[in-house]
């Protein structure tokens, strides 16, 4: 199963858990499990149905740019942080990041 | 409108004329009137020395220089170096030593090198980064520019 | 991928392909650009650091002779509009505009207020000066730590501090804070025999690129808006002037000019969105030039900083926790980079307990930009100190400390991800290595300092094609603007794949009509990530030239196979074609090729960079002077070494700037007193000796050939060595930048 490295910040919507495992082939399915799991979570990391825009996903490691539906390997580690793009300010890219 | 002034002066061993306006600098009359757009304007108050061009035998700044100041006189600018099938030496040093990045500065380097090497062909690495201390480059550091201006004066 | 890979292109060192025009004058920059008919423009600036516009009257300066149009916050589309098409985005968008034009608040000195075109350039400066505005004029924020006050001025009235989508309700300066946690902060100190804490402030400071921004814009009577300028990105001017104007990206053409500089400072746009409104107005081709105030005064400088590192250690140099406070000036607006500084400041270290808090604050100068490693260079000036107090304190080497806590492959990074193959414990093993670290430094008040940087890398979209040429060569079209030599660095690794010289590419950086979306020349990606589509472009050319060859020689495709530049027919048939022979033949086998790649690369790998210096410090006049300097760092592969070197060199000295001389000195109203370049004292090549470097190849994982960013890292270590060396030469402990004579002979107690 998918891991989920917890942002600090959020850790109070998961009991303190600093991460967790939750079943899911896609971003989306892995955000929604977690929701299940730890009810407000969803809104932290995401803008309606997309990532929010001041956040980076990276997955195992690698700062990559998703979309909800990208699928994920059944190990792969997920981190949410601040979303970095070669300095161009993120609010000019609400879509893209 | 103010009134142009009529000048008559020598640019790159060619007899040139032009009409200026007494508050345009000589910069200002290359870049606008001239189309000689190789000297470049950084600051405009004689701080960064990409718009050098050589007076007279004289380095100088061109954007402290007026227009109408180069009556009679003779401007060599960055535009007159190379010969129509060969580089200037500090040009081919410059290329070879990779002792440009963004290139907006190099045309002021190699005017005042050159001005450099016309006085003194043998500098050493001091000399040559206290005569060059007048040109700002913000992304070399300047060790490829002084190799250079080091290896253009041997080649020459 | 092996390390010992033989190259013939690569790792070379070919005369770049623009020099020539570079070395002659010949090249066009932004302001060199010409075209018939052409007006002048001009901006008015707000004299004041917080005022709110009550009226602007323009009426006067319409009227001067020669003046063809003004234009003010008026002249942008309505915000309502915009808050219509984005959603979440339009306060975002607001702010957007209002750096481009203030429309009820100036927020710092040299904020843009109004802008004139005219029939010449002096004509437009006078009419600025007819421009009525009145202001009133509100108390300025000009610090960090004051603008975070609770009753401090507020810039914004409906900014609220965001944390990772929670928002505060109250009204602030404080746009947002954020935070990594990795193991347990407490039982880490408790756990160290020796804990440090010290406070450092870092001053404001600008990339100081030589051209001025520029741009000349043009609408046709179709309403086709064509931007000439310089700029790192020219699709990234095209969405942001999308975006502020409201107008569709398939109407926009922007053409990139060469450009002077930028170090992160020309993504952002600034007058090229005034140009177009004053072509809009005056239905004439406008060109706007700042001067150099107009740039130290209304762009983005680098923030300045105010920064708590606290680490601890066991008594073998083991480090067991560390602890941070990072407050960014964001300037006018929100954005500074303290979501980079938070992600690099403990990067090179492998520590278990983590604390890392970061905030972004809004106060009275202008927004920041990105600069080189954005963030990065404030915080390694902490960690590095106090990294370096702590092996002194515990009687360590200071590359021995470092070499002890370095971070690994398989290492995990203090913000949760795990690091892929990296090359820090190599570059501090070359500095170990080198003659400058081996040799005697025993002067009196001379000293040496080491010091050490991260910065990530990214990728991000490129676009490449390439077309065949009959004489064996080939143009490559790119859309990657050249800073700093990358149409060879990218000509270089399309030629070693083509098995052709690298003279035998041309490339071209071209218009946003005229090739797939690229992203801005930053973050250290041109030679990785578009580098990295003319490999994939090239073999694009290769496998369709297979197909040539298969059809010359009636073999299966199959039995086609290439190497070092010769097309070769394996299983059976001999036959053998170089490239150039083959390109000749394309006409009689199907017609032109054309080689394609579009490429998002993930794998940037980060960059690390390993810094030893020797200073002088003249005690009676407090000033430093640089002795030697060396730089270690992985390039992963150097495709052209020359240009390796020179932005390793072109790093370092922008960093001794920053740790010496330079700052923006604000007086009590917020008025930069410095706005030139004689006041703010950027080094010269007197100031300096020659910059060593090492340039070690961990080859990156992510690139064919290895390669990794090399242009921002260099800059990080330059302040946290110089300040350790000046500890060294006179036994004091710098925790202010600029380390300037004044600051030095206050240190010394002189003054």
């Amino acid at each position: 199963m998918p891991t989920i490295a917890i942002p600090s910040l959020i850790r109070n919507l998961t009991d303190g858990e600093e991460s967790v495992t939750v079943e899911g082939t896609t971003i989306r399915e892995v955000i929604n499990n977690l929701e299940n799991q730890y009810p407000g979570t969803k809104a932290k990391l995401c803008d309606g149905d997309r990532i929010h825009p001041s956040i980076g996903v990276y997955i195992n490691g690698v700062l990559t740019r998703v979309a909800m539906h990208d699928r994920l390997d059944a190990d792969a580690e997920l981190h949410f942080l601040p979303a970095i793009s070669g300095g161009v300010s993120s609010d000019l890219y609400p879509d893209e990041l | 409108m103010v009134r142009k002034s009529h000048i008559q002066t020598t640019i790159n061993d060619e007899a040139v004329e032009f009409l200026c306006e007494p508050r345009q600098s000589l910069l200002e009359v290359l870049r606008d009137e001239l189309h000689l757009t190789g000297a470049k304007e950084g600051c405009n108050n004689g701080n960064c020395g990409a718009c050098s061009v050589i007076l007279d035998g004289r380095l100088v700044n061109s954007c402290l220089v007026l227009g109408v100041e180069t009556e009679g006189k003779s401007v060599e600018t960055i535009e007159g170096l190379a010969e129509p099938d060969k580089l200037h030496p500090i040009q081919d040093a410059f290329l070879e030593n990779a002792a440009l990045q963004c290139g907006i500065c190099t045309p002021g380097f190699i005017m005042s090198a050159k001005a450099l090497l016309d006085n003194n062909p043998n500098p050493t690495e001091h000399e040559i980064r206290y005569w060059l201390a007048g040109n700002l480059c913000r992304c070399t550091g300047y060790d490829k520019i002084v190799r250079a201006v080091l290896d253009a004066a041997a080649a020459t | 991928m092996s390390e010992k890979k033989e190259y013939k292109v690569i790792g070379t060192r070919p005369i770049r392909h623009d020099g020539v025009d570079k070395v002659t004058g010949r090249a066009i920059y932004g302001a060199d650009f010409q075209i018939t008919g052409l007006l002048h423009g001009r901006v008015l600036r707000s004299p004041h650091a917080h005022a709110r516009i009550v009226s602007i009257d323009t009426s006067r300066a319409e009227a001067h002779p020669g003046v063809k149009g003004v234009v003010t916050a008026q002249d942008l589309p309505a915000a309502e509009d915009k808050m219509a098409d984005l959603g979440e985005g339009p306060v975002n968008l607001k702010y957007l505009c209002d750096n481009i034009l203030a429309s009820d608040k100036a927020l710092y000195k040299g904020h843009a207020i109004a802008a004139v075109a005219a029939t010449n350039p002096h004509i437009a400066e006078e009419a600025c000066e007819l421009i009525d505005v009145e202001y009133e004029v509100l108390p300025p924020v000009l610090e960090v730590r004051q603008a975070m006050e609770p009753d401090a001025p507020i810039l914004h009235e409906h900014l609220t501090t965001s944390s990772l989508g929670d928002t505060e309700d109250k009204p602030t300066n404080i746009a947002s804070h954020l935070q990594h946690k990795k193991g347990d902060i407490e039982k880490g100190f408790a756990d160290a025999e020796v804990v440090i804490e010290r406070d450092f402030v870092t001053g404001t400071v600008h990339q100081g690129y030589i051209e001025p921004h520029n741009a000349t814009a043009h609408y046709n009577q179709d309403g086709q808006l064509t931007v000439w300028c310089s700029t790192q990105g020219a699709f990234t001017v095209r969405e942001q002037l999308a975006e502020i104007l409201q107008y569709p990206v398939s109407k926009i053409k922007v053409v990139p000019l060469e450009i002077g500089g930028g170090f992160g400072g020309k993504i952002n746009v600034y007058i090229k969105p005034v140009a177009a409104l004053l072509a809009k107005k005056t239905g004439k081709p406008v060109k706007v030039l700042m001067n150099r105030a107009d740039v130290f005064e209304g762009t983005g400088p680098t923030p300045a900083s105010y920064i708590t590192i606290k680490i601890g250690a066991k008594k073998d140099g083991k480090i067991t926790a560390a602890q941070t406070s990072l407050a960014f000036e964001a300037g006018a607006y929100p954005g500074s980079p303290v979501g980079a500084g938070a992600m690099c400041v403990f990067a090179p270290y492998n520590i278990e307990n983590v604390l890392i808090d970061g905030y972004d604050v809004v106060l009275n100068k202008p927004k920041s930009a990105p600069y080189r490693a954005p963030g990065a260079t404030n915080a390694a000036f902490g960690t590095e100190t106090v990294v370096d107090e702590l092996a002194e304190t515990l009687n360590i080497d200071p590359l021995e400390i470092r070499l002890m806590n370095g971070a690994k492959e398989g290492d995990r990074r203090p913000d949760g991800p795990v690091y892929p193959r990296i090359g820090f414990i190599e570059t501090l093993e070359a500095a170990k290595e080198h003659p400058h670290y081996t040799s005697s430094n025993g002067k009196k008040y001379h000293g040496r300092g080491i010091a050490s940087g991260f910065w990530f890398n990214i990728g991000l979209e490129s676009s490449v094609t390439i077309n065949v040429n009959p004489d064996g060569t080939v143009n490559l079209v790119e859309g990657s603007t050249d800073i700093g030599g990358t149409r060879a660095s990218i000509a270089m690794q399309a030629a070693e794949v083509l098995g052709i010289p690298a003279e035998s590419v041309n490339p071209a950086v071209v218009d946003t009509n005229s090739i797939g979306y690229t992203a801005v020349t930053g973050g250290s990606r041109t030679t990785y990530a578009t580098g990295y589509a003319a490999y994939e472009a090239a073999q694009d050319v290769v496998k369709q030239m297979k197909v040539r060859a298969a059809k010359l020689w009636e073999v299966d495709e199959d039995n086609v196979q290439f190497a070092d530049g010769e097309f070769s027919s394996i299983n059976g048939k001999e036959e053998q074609m170089s490239f150039r022979d083959l390109s000749g033949k394309l006409s009689q086998t199907g017609g032109p090729v054309v080689g394609r790649a579009t490429m998002d690369p993930a794998g940037a790998g980060g960059a690390f960079a390993t810094h030893v210096v020797d200073v002088e410090v003249d005690v009676e006049t407090g000033k430093v002077e640089i002795l030697r300097y060396t730089a270690t760092q992985d390039a992963g592969k150097a495709i052209h070494p020359s240009y390796v070197e020179g932005q390793i060199q072109g790093g370092v000295v922008q960093g001794i700037g920053w740790a010496l001389n330079e700052e923006y000195i604000y007086n009590d109203e917020g008025e930069m007193t410095n706005a030139s370049f004689l006041d703010y004292r950027m080094p010269t090549c007197l100031d300096l000796p020659m910059i060593d470097t090492v340039i070690v190849e961990v080859p990156n994982p992510g690139h064919p050939y290895g390669v990794r960013g090399v242009g921002e890292v260099p800059i990080v270590p330059p302040p946290a060595a110089i300040a350790n060396a000046i500890y060294d030469a006179i036994g004091i402990r710098m925790t202010e930048l600029p380390m300037s004579p004044d600051r030095l002979l206050k240190a010394l107690g002189k003054i």
